[in-house]
């Protein structure tokens, strides 16, 4: 059976995958675990957690474009500097059009 | 090579990492195999020159530590060979193939160890050079391979300055002392010139090419030889190389040329102490099969 370990390095760390140990059951996986990824006070916790009991997910598709939601959504750069010209310049800002 | 294994090499070229279960080129997959094979064996056979020390280790002290670091070997073999497993080549099947003769391990392993002065400079310098190695492995196009080689580094500097202080505590002591690490250095010094390989260009390397290694062989040579011919010899020790010098305009190391045939002898077994190496690996796994029976029993 093989465990995946996640590991913490101090408390009020996230815990991050470490590796993963190869145990007939728990109570070695355990032990293998201690060993391989504690036994140099490296982390303060580990998560041992079978493999099959991990549900990944790594599709995310953006069908709709939604990046107006993040950050790099937007590129203000040139408008940025439009508007720091006008802010200097003299001339009247051009009225609606009707 | 088809279109898909073609976008897969851009993709790793260009700086990306693959996981176990994404889908890549067999080619890839099996020279990954290899490498990490050998890297799992190399730390397992490691250890067998510095265990024969650890009843002779000079103090408690020494003692202590030189056990730690076989410790730590065994450890990296069995993260390394957990990568292995994963990747399709079951652990059992890695040690049928090593015993047998079959798979290889690193050159400086097939050497004896004859005085302590070896012990140092195995645990100093050996080591030094497997470090430019596994620091290029940090940035491997596969990432399971190189999430471990975080834990092998950070554990590999610990090793290096027992390494250091073991031979700066020989340097400083006797006559004798001195010359002890000077013939370990005499010995030692023609297979670390072997250890990162013959100087394939990075281009030709297909290690280099898939991005399983992030540098060419004699990069890494160039940056062992950067790293450590000032800290040999500001001890006043001499390297037995009198071509040795680092050319100022290229900034690029000069050295005589190692016997590259030598070394393909010696990997493919036939180095001094490769047949008693392989023997007593042999043995030991005869002598502890039953742990395994009784474990895979336990637990049923």
């Amino acid at each position: 059976m093989i465990y995946e370990v996640f590991r913490q390095e101090r408390k009020g760390q996230p815990f991050q995958h470490a590796g993963s140990v190869v145990a007939p059951d728990e109570r070695f996986a355990e032990i293998y675990a201690r060993e391989q990824y504690g036994r140099r006070q490296e982390s303060v916790a580990l998560w041992l957690v079978p493999r099959e009991a991990v549900h990944e997910i790594d599709e995310f598709p953006d069908e709709f474009d939604l990046k107006y939601r993040r950050v790099d959504g937007y590129s203000i750069k040139a408008r940025l500097h439009e508007a720091r010209e006008k802010a200097l310049s003299s001339e009247p800002r051009a009225p609606n059009q009707p | 090579m088809d279109t898909r294994a073609q976008e897969f090499l851009e993709y790793v070229q260009s700086g990306g990492q693959v996981e176990t279960a994404d889908w890549m080129p067999d080619e890839y997959r099996a020279r990954l195999i290899k490498f990490i094979e050998m890297h799992g064996n190399s730390e397992l056979m490691g250890v067998l020159p510095e265990r024969d020390w650890i009843l002779r280790a000079p103090t408690l002290q020494r003692k202590l530590a030189l056990t730690a670091k076989i410790q730590d070997e065994v450890g990296h073999a069995q993260l390394i060979y957990r990568v292995v497993e994963d990747l399709g080549k079951p652990r059992s099947a890695c040690l049928d193939d090593l015993v047998s003769g079959k798979a290889k391990f690193h050159n400086v392993f097939h050497y004896p160890t004859k005085t302590w002065g070896d012990v140092g400079v195995i645990a100093w310098l050996v080591d030094a050079a497997a470090i430019v190695s596994q620091k290029a492995l940090l940035k491997c196009s596969y990432a399971p391979y190189a999430r471990i080689m975080k834990k092998i580094c950070w554990e590999e500097s610990f090793h290096i300055l027992h390494g250091r202080d073991v031979i700066l505590a020989m340097v400083t002591g006797t006559r004798e002392q001195f010359e002890l690490v000077q013939e370990a250095l005499g010995r030692w010094w023609e297979p670390l010139m072997h250890f990162h390989g013959n100087p394939i260009p990075a281009d030709e390397d297909p290690m280099y090419v898939w991005r399983i290694k992030s540098q060419g062989n004699d990069e890494a040579r160039q940056q062992f030889l950067d790293g450590y011919v000032p800290q040999i010899r500001e001890l006043g020790l001499e390297i037995p190389d009198p071509a040795l010098r680092k050319d100022e305009e290229t900034g690029r190391w000069l050295y005589t040329e190692p016997d590259w045939d030598k070394l393909r002898a010696v990997v493919s077994g036939h180095g001094p102490a490769s047949a008693e190496r392989l023997a007593f690996r042999r043995l030991s796994r005869e002598d502890v099969a039953w742990v395994e029976r009784v474990v895979l029993a336990e637990a049923a």
